[in-house]
């Protein structure tokens, strides 16, 4: 027995992760469904809204700022959002349904490694639309540049750990992959509405916004915004997101099923 | 447990077999394994052995238990009593040293379909510590050709084929195949047999779950034969066809109801079970003597007597007492 070992060592360990996460992107790549809603539409968006020459203008109805300026974060979050609520569920829920999950567990490496690394791979996915999104529509469409580079960092990882684990929700709810895209999808629109999708924040009416902000969407983008375009944001949207972060976190860890 | 083994001819069978099992160090023990769902019992008090470079058969029909045993053995699943050890370590609280000496081929357990071959072999080779040469082993398999095919794209005998590989990469000392050959043509079926005695040559112990009388029978060196959740008998195949030949089978229709353990706990019987009003008792040496007289004692009469005499081919429903989910496998 004393030729048994307890576990794979260090380095080995993380030569199976990666190739874990490797295979995780082969398949995204291969079935780009998640990467076209996640980066692909919000970048569309993006590029689309930055040519039309109305939505450059300031405007006294968003403070003063163009229209383009406050639908950059939105955008931003749309991505996220996609990435979160239908890109990291679908591909769990459909490795729970084939007994992917259950074949893993068989091996020496826990199953939650693929949890783990479709995390890895959806936050890589996000970081690469945000970069996009946020990058282009500054250099090329001359959106504002952020005021607080430091708030919109914080903006973003609290929102990466505000939205995933509603993702990771929705993976466990959902018994099957076609379940959790719907769940996904439903999830998807009305948050977006609050997070100003058709009706930016600004120009909502008073008792819409007060909801908005504690939705973990309207929380995102009035963080980002604010790092946008004032300064270092607000408390009340970052605890909103932290809060979610949470609450979710601990739901989906308890209610997650692996089979 | 309270019941006794139900056939006293086929637990001393068991007891030698057990005996040449102790000769090594085993591979695979279980005691007294229990596993209940809500009400249902799936596993019953299964007690069995397997020597390490044996390939022991775990054979039942569907339904038996034989699945929920060995996912339990392999700490897939908690079980309410009894201890299991693979080469001597608790798969409840060693699971990574477990999974690293144990293969496991799942009855349930597809891949992604847009991996392809390669990338799946890869990624499981890296799991383990010590792992098998993918070359080697996908050209034993007869996968060498695959390697660069999506899974999507692979028949089910393929299919099968890379779950047996998957189960093997890791260089495990015992690999657990559950329902290999299930839906695998005969040729391909005839095949994997093949490959299973080699890499038993290679000193691997084989634990195979199958609901194929042929299969047990060309392959294994032991049989279990499980029931119900319960371990119906031991032993090699060729000695359970021999108690099954010899074994008897009596039909009647009892004037009243009584508990079956009135009869289970005779010797002679084996197997009771109900069909419609009927009673149906497998058993052998002196069976109807016995029943009828011990219901007699009990006052009950047993009515449209019918004595069958069994058949090899009758082996199997004759153990397990079962005919209807088990007639596409004897065929």
């Amino acid at each position: 027995m004393s030729a048994l070992s307890l576990s794979l060592p260090i380095a080995a360990r993380r030569t199976a992760f990666g190739k874990i996460v490797r295979n995780e992107a082969r398949l995204a790549w291969r079935r780009p469904v998640g990467l076209i809603a996640g980066v692909g539409i919000p970048v569309l968006l993006m590029i689309i809204f930055g040519n039309i020459t109305a939505f450059k203008q300031p405007s006294p109805l968003v403070g003063g700022y163009s229209l383009f300026d406050v639908y950059v974060p939105i955008l931003a979050v749309f991505a996220m959002a996609m990435i979160a609520l239908l890109g990291l569920p679908v591909p769990l829920a459909s490795y729970r349904e084939l007994g992917f999950l259950r074949r893993l567990s068989t091996t020496p490496v826990p199953r939650s490694w693929l949890l783990a690394a479709q995390g890895v791979l959806q936050l890589g996915v996000a970081l690469i639309a945000l970069a996009v999104i946020f990058g282009v529509s500054i250099e090329e469409f001359g959106a504002h540049a952020p005021v607080s580079p430091g708030g919109l960092v914080l903006s973003i990882a609290l929102s990466v750990a505000g939205l995933f684990p509603i993702g990771l929700m929705v993976a466990a709810l959902a018994r099957t992959a076609n379940a959790a895209s719907i769940i996904g999808r439903l999830a998807f629109f009305p948050l977006m509405f609050f997070a100003g999708l058709w009706l930016p924040q600004d120009l909502m009416p008073t008792l819409l916004r007060d909801i908005s902000n504690y939705t973990p969407l309207g929380a995102a983008v009035q963080a980002m915004q604010s790092s946008m375009l004032t300064g270092f944001p607000p408390v009340a949207p970052l605890l909103v997101l932290a809060g979610y972060a949470v609450v979710f976190g601990f739901l989906a860890r308890r209610y997650f099923r692996w089979e | 447990m309270a019941i006794a083994p139900p056939l006293s001819k086929e637990s001393t069978a068991a007891h030698s077999g057990w005996g040449t099992a102790m000769s090594k160090r085993p591979a695979v023990e279980i005691a007294h394994l229990r596993k209940t769902y809500g009400t249902l019992t799936a596993v019953d008090d299964i007690s069995l052995s397997v020597a390490e470079g044996e390939i022991f058969g775990i054979l039942g029909p569907n339904g038996a238990g034989k699945t929920t045993t060995v996912e339990c053995a392999i700490g897939l699943r908690p079980f309410d009593a009894g201890t299991i050890r693979l080469l001597g370590l608790d798969p409840l609280t060693q699971r990574d040293e477990v999974h690293e000496v144990v293969g496991v081929q799942l009855q349930s357990g597809a891949l992604p379909d847009k991996l392809k071959v390669r990338e799946i072999l890869d990624m499981f080779q890296s799991f383990y510590r010590q792992p098998a040469d993918v070359r080697e082993l996908t050209n034993v398999l007869g996968l060498t050709e695959k390697l660069g095919d999506y899974y999507k794209t692979l028949s089910g005998g393929q299919r099968q084929r890379l779950a047996i590989a998957l189960a093997l990469i890791g260089n495990p000392k015992i690999a657990v195949l559950d329902e290999m050959t299930t839906g695998l043509d005969p040729q391909a079926r005839r095949d994997t047999w093949e490959l299973i005695k080699d890499i038993r040559d290679r000193g691997v112990t084989i634990v195979l779950v199958t609901h194929f009388m042929e299969e047990a029978e060309r392959l294994c060196d032991r049989v279990a034969l499980v029931d119900r959740g319960r371990l119906v008998a031991l032993d090699t195949p060729a000695r359970l066809a021999a108690q099954a030949r010899g074994g008897k089978q009596v039909r009647f229709v009892p004037s009243d109801r009584f508990d079956d353990r009135l009869l289970t706990d005779l010797p002679e019987v084996s197997v009771v079970q109900h069909d419609g009003q009927h009673m149906v008792v497998n058993g052998t040496g002196e069976l109807v003597n016995a029943v009828i007289l011990t219901l007699a004692a009990a006052g009950i009469a047993a009515r449209d007597v019918e004595l069958v005499s069994l058949n090899l081919e009758d082996a199997f429903v004759k153990l397990t007492g079962r005919h209807s989910d088990t007639e596409g496998a004897m065929s």
